[in-house]
């Protein structure tokens, strides 16, 4: 099956005064018709500006500088803006963190549905309203009817949300693009935005990018989920594998950092050492290896593409019998004790 | 009354002295229009109570938790608790003083110095043009801790390593961190004037998770060197799981339940800390069917009456429509609902 979305070797760069920032490097992943992938990783990862790149969107300076993006099949990476600008609304839906941005205070509800129906779909006004009401019922707004002639302010933080997610899914897109959508949210009300989102789209067939770095909400909604680190792919997997096989030393740090409510309350959260570089300083090799502890010779020197690993993939070398192999023995042993699957045999390591 | 009986011990069976001591604690914000306006428009002042008859006791080297939805009172609290927000009524004791209360200018500078405050926002509260070293000198000075500068400079070194920072990392700028270094940096920021009582208002809300460990793992090996006491506010239950003792459920500004902390989440008692707990998405994904939460936070100008939780409550029955429940005591929590006995 075509996905509904790929990204195959995107690099995305910031050209500033201080010389080009690679903000991407070589990102390649897969999202199917109905899948939800969660993207992962810490502030400054580079979640977003992915999100921006696939709608095309990319604040200027920055630019795709190599790869490519395809929507169903369809290369779109390099459209001109005004075909992008038909294709966002219509074939991606959007939801961003604050609902506010995406919602025009002076304009009635009813009427900004109505709007970003008829700019896509050839309806009459009384059609559109007819959808509109119904996409307000579909996500659960009482007396959509009468809702329909408030204004956002109108709305409390949890409805406007909804009122985004009706909007997103007004013109049934192939792709929604959901960029922290629960975060400015109150917790009892991001649970129910989250099972929207997820019911809808599968609904629908809609393919799903939730952007988040909220592991609990990836956790329950994604089918797979992807961790990226300074901008480049730590881990992609079935987020199940993912959350409790990580394959990746930067996934498990991070999944250990992670406070649960289960486990020994009064056992040290696990943290991992220093913090993730700057775009202007990543290390060579592996990014993340001046914080790993199962770092070997070649991490320093040379950067791990991803490797199968687990039930996914893992760009770190303990993955590559070739280089597994140079690891100490007491490096592999620790690995294997952390739930690393190695694919070299026991025993088979050099000392 | 407070919500707890006297000074209970602790698990290792050691009393605890009492350190802050919050009672009927009370606060109503007036949001009327300008006299005219209400005169012209026909309407009568606006009230909106964000804080309305809480009682709590934080015992000494304990962290006290304060949990609930945005609005539901929290960091006015702590704005009450740390002497930047006059309370409409009630009293805040630390230490036997009243933070309220009329003392000499002596006493109230000793007061200042033994309560902190860290911030949700480690940006916004560290100034940008001084450099790290002068921001936690800063204290230190207005204080008269430390006249020469020279030891100052080397207080500063020691506030900085105590934090996992480097001593030299004083001679650079906040933006030149990341944000959970700059957090370190407010944390020992607060520490320098020696407080014995901490108020964290979301200290770790904007931060990563792997961030977030450190930090919190900061906050608790601080406690265990320094003896410190915390109010500790947030509305990430798997947070305030790890670090609090005790626990109170705010709920548009009352505390609807009250509980040691290991009671709290193996056995919540109150219809609304059922629903906060099940609302946590959770990385374990056992399968467990998420009930979902009916209804938003009502307009906190006009709560419903009774019980104010009760439009969302699941098992609400008739007299929670009209009267507010008092305390029960369930266990070892204090509980406001009317499941544990009716109003006499
Ligand atoms: N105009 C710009 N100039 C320089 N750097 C930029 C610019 N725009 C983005 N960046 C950098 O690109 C990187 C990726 O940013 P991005 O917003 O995608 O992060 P994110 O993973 O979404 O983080 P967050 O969780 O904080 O939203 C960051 O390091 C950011 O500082
Ligand atoms: N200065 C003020 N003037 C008027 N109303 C206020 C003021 N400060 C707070 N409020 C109101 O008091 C209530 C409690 O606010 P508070 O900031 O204590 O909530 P909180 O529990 O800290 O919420 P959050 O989780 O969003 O930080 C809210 O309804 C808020 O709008
Ligand atoms: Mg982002
Ligand atoms: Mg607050």
């Amino acid at each position: 099956m075509t996905p509904a979305l790929s990204v195959r070797n995107l690099r995305i760069e910031i050209p500033t005064r201080r010389g080009v920032l690679t903000a991407i490097d070589d990102l390649s992943f897969d999202i199917a018709p109905g899948e939800v992938l969660g993207m992962v990783g810490e502030s400054g990862a580079g979640k977003s500006i992915t999100g921006s790149a696939v709608i095309g969107l990319l604040e200027p300076p920055g630019r795709v500088a190599g790869g490519e993006i395809h929507l169903a099949g369809e290369r779109i990476d390099h459209l001109p803006p005004e075909r992008m600008r038909h294709i966002r609304g219509k074939r991606i839906g959007m939801i961003f963190q604050d609902p506010l941005t995406s919602l025009n205070p002076l304009y009635r509800i009813g009427d900004q549905l109505v709007e970003t129906i008829m700019t896509h779909q050839r309806m009459t006004t009384a059609e559109a309203r007819d959808k509109a009401q119904r996409l307000l019922e579909e996500v659960g707004i009482p007396a959509a009817k009468t809702r329909l002639s408030s204004y956002p302010h109108q709305f409390s933080g949890g409805m406007r949300q909804r009122v985004v997610i009706a909007l997103a899914l007004a013109a049934d897109p192939e792709l929604v693009i959901a960029d922290e959508p629960t975060t400015a949210l109150d917790v009892s009300v991001q649970a129910q935005i989250i099972a929207l989102l997820k019911r809808l789209c599968a609904e629908r067939g809609a393919a799903v990018m939730l952007i988040t770095h909220d592991m609990g909400v990836i956790a329950e909604t994604a089918d797979r989920v992807c961790v990226l680190y300074a901008g480049r792919l730590a881990e992609l997997g079935p987020v199940r594998d993912v959350v409790k096989h990580p394959q990746h030393p930067y996934t498990i740090g991070l999944m250990s950092a992670i406070p649960s409510l289960t486990g020994d309350p009064d056992e040290a959260l696990a943290q991992i050492p220093g913090s993730m570089p700057r775009l202007g300083a990543i290390p060579a090799g592996c990014a993340f290896n001046p914080r790993c502890g199962y770092r070997f010779d070649p991490c320093t020197v040379e950067r791990p593409p991803p490797y199968d690993a687990g039930a996914g993939e893992a760009a770190c070398f303990l993955h590559a019998p070739a280089f597994a192999r140079q690891a100490p023995a007491e490096t592999l042993r620790q690995a294997d004790a952390a739930g690393i699957q190695l694919s070299i045999p026991n025993g088979e390591a050099a000392r | 009354m407070s919500m707890q009986g006297l000074a209970v011990a602790n698990e290792t069976g050691v009393e605890r002295k009492t350190l802050v001591e919050v009672e009927g604690l009370r606060r109503v914000f007036d949001l009327s229009k300008p006299w005219l306006n209400r005169m012209i428009e026909r309407e009568g002042r606006v009230f909106l109570t964000a804080v309305d008859g809480v009682d709590f006791s934080i015992r000494q080297g304990e962290t006290y938790a304060l949990v609930g939805e945005s609005g539901s009172g929290k960091s006015t609290i702590a704005k009450m608790a740390v002497g930047l927000l006059p309370p409409s009524a009630g009293s805040i004791a630390i230490d036997g003083a009243d933070v309220w209360g009329k003392k000499s200018p002596e006493a109230e500078r000793r007061m200042r110095r033994k309560i902190q405050m860290i911030f949700q926002d480690p940006f916004a509260s560290l100034n940008p043009r001084w450099r790290v070293g002068s921001i936690i000198a800063e204290p230190i000075k207005a204080f008269g801790l430390i006249d020469d500068p020279l030891d100052r400079a080397a207080r500063v070194g020691e506030l900085l390593s105590l934090v996992g920072l480097d001593p030299r990392d004083g001679q650079k700028f906040p933006h030149e961190f990341s944000g959970g270094q700059r957090q370190r940096i407010a944390i020992a920021r607060a520490l320098a004037s020696e407080p014995n009582f901490i108020v964290c208002d979301e200290p770790t809300s904007a931060l990563d998770v792997s961030v977030q460990a450190q930090v919190l793992n900061l906050l608790r090996d601080l406690q265990e060197r320094l003896g410190l006491t915390y109010l500790f506010i947030s509305h990430n239950l798997a947070v305030v799981r790890h670090v609090a003792t005790r626990v109170g459920v705010l709920y548009l500004g009352r505390l609807v339940e009250e509980a040691p902390a290991r009671e709290l989440f193996a056995a919540p008692q109150h219809p609304y800390t059922k629903m906060l707990l099940e609302a946590v998405p959770d990385i374990e994904m056992e399968g467990k069917d998420r009930q979902s939460i009916a209804g938003e936070i009502p307009n906190p100008i006009t709560p419903p009456a009774g019980c104010h939780f009760h439009p969302r409550c699941p098992v609400r029955r008739p007299e929670c429509d009209v009267e507010t429940p008092p305390p029960h005591r369930v266990g070892d929590a204090t509980v406001r609902c009317h499941l544990f006995g009716s109003a006499s």
